[in-house]
């Protein structure tokens, strides 16, 4: 008996340890577009992500003085600068850095972060499915 | 050498970061805040993980030091508009990072209006007044903002602000 409670405590510690060290992308990018893309068909009409849609929004302004572009540059696999501090800021599309996209919480924060800088409100599930779409075709 | 008149601020200015840095040194157990420069504390060596992952991706992370407990709480109390864009956080990142911001603050930094930008305390004027930098350094696209320290501070992004790492673009 102690001695199957003992692997069973084993079996858990290693498992946890497992778990802790394991790399910090709790998802891939597809599954995060699978998340928005669950979000976006509840709304009346839905009919899919667009590419093409993704990148116009990207590199277009919306009313404020900013696009996405403006700090990620027109090619988001290279290295951006923040438009204001002229920070670098590490490339955006997933094919250039594998972080991105892999942490739905990260993800949520950035669009509702960014989307307040570039248009001034959030961002719908349609508009952010069309983005990330355009920056997965996106090659290095 | 005493102070004379057009000095005297300029002495002020340094005895409060020598006093900040004593500060700096008590707080922390290994060698923190390196004096150089005449006793003046140029490098500020207090980091955090969060602060690091959650502000310095859009700037450098602006040593705590350099504002008061006031300033740094008033600044993250309005993340959701910081000079202009959202850089708002979870409840409980905002608390996390304001902890570490307000035990590594100074308040020697003229705080009794607590300004909200570094670049307003008395000591930066002090510190990057005409006399120190030429004015058309500030119109340089490369430097572009006094926020953008690293333009001329090379190695501010690890907290050094020590004279032999300045080079004011040209």
């Amino acid at each position: 008996m102690l001695r199957i409670s003992h692997a069973i405590g084993l079996v858990l510690t290693f498992a946890a340890a497992l778990v802790a060290t394991s790399p910090a992308f709790a998802l891939t990018p597809d599954e995060v577009l699978a998340s928005i893309r669950k979000e976006a068909a509840a709304a009346p009409g839905f009919q899919g992500f667009s590419a093409a849609r993704g990148e116009s929004f990207f590199k277009e302004k919306h009313g404020g003085e900013w696009s996405c572009s403006s700090c990620h540059t027109d090619n988001p696999a290279a290295l951006g600068k923040h438009a204001k501090t002229s920070k670098t800021i590490q490339p955006l599309a997933p094919a250039a850095n594998p972080e991105r996209f892999t942490d739905m919480a990260k993800v949520e924060k950035w669009f509702k972060r960014n989307c307040n800088d570039v248009l001034s409100r959030a961002c719908t599930p349609q508009e952010k499915g069309d983005v990330l779409t355009y920056l997965l075709t996106i090659r290095k | 050498m005493l102070p004379n008149g057009k000095n005297i601020f300029r002495w002020v200015s340094v005895a409060a970061l020598v006093m900040c840095g004593t500060m700096s040194v008590a707080r922390s157990s290994d060698d923190n805040g390196k004096h150089d420069d005449g006793g003046k504390v140029v490098r500020f060596t207090q980091t955090d993980p969060r602060y690091q992952q959650e502000c310095a991706t859009c700037h450098i992370a602006y040593p705590p030091g350099l504002l008061s407990t006031d300033s740094w709480r008033k600044i993250m109390s309005g993340l959701d508009n910081h000079f202009g864009t959202d850089a708002s956080l979870s409840a409980k990142e905002n608390e996390e990072i304001t902890a570490f911001l307000v035990d590594n603050s100074c308040d020697f930094w003229g705080a009794e209006v607590s300004p909200l930008r570094i670049t307003e305390t008395d000591w930066f004027q002090r510190e990057h007044n005409s006399y120190v930098i030429p004015p058309e350094t500030w119109k340089n696209p490369v430097v572009k903002s006094p926020a953008n320290c690293p333009a001329c501070h090379l190695e501010s992004e690890h907290g050094d602000f020590s004279e032999r790492y300045i080079r004011l673009p040209n």
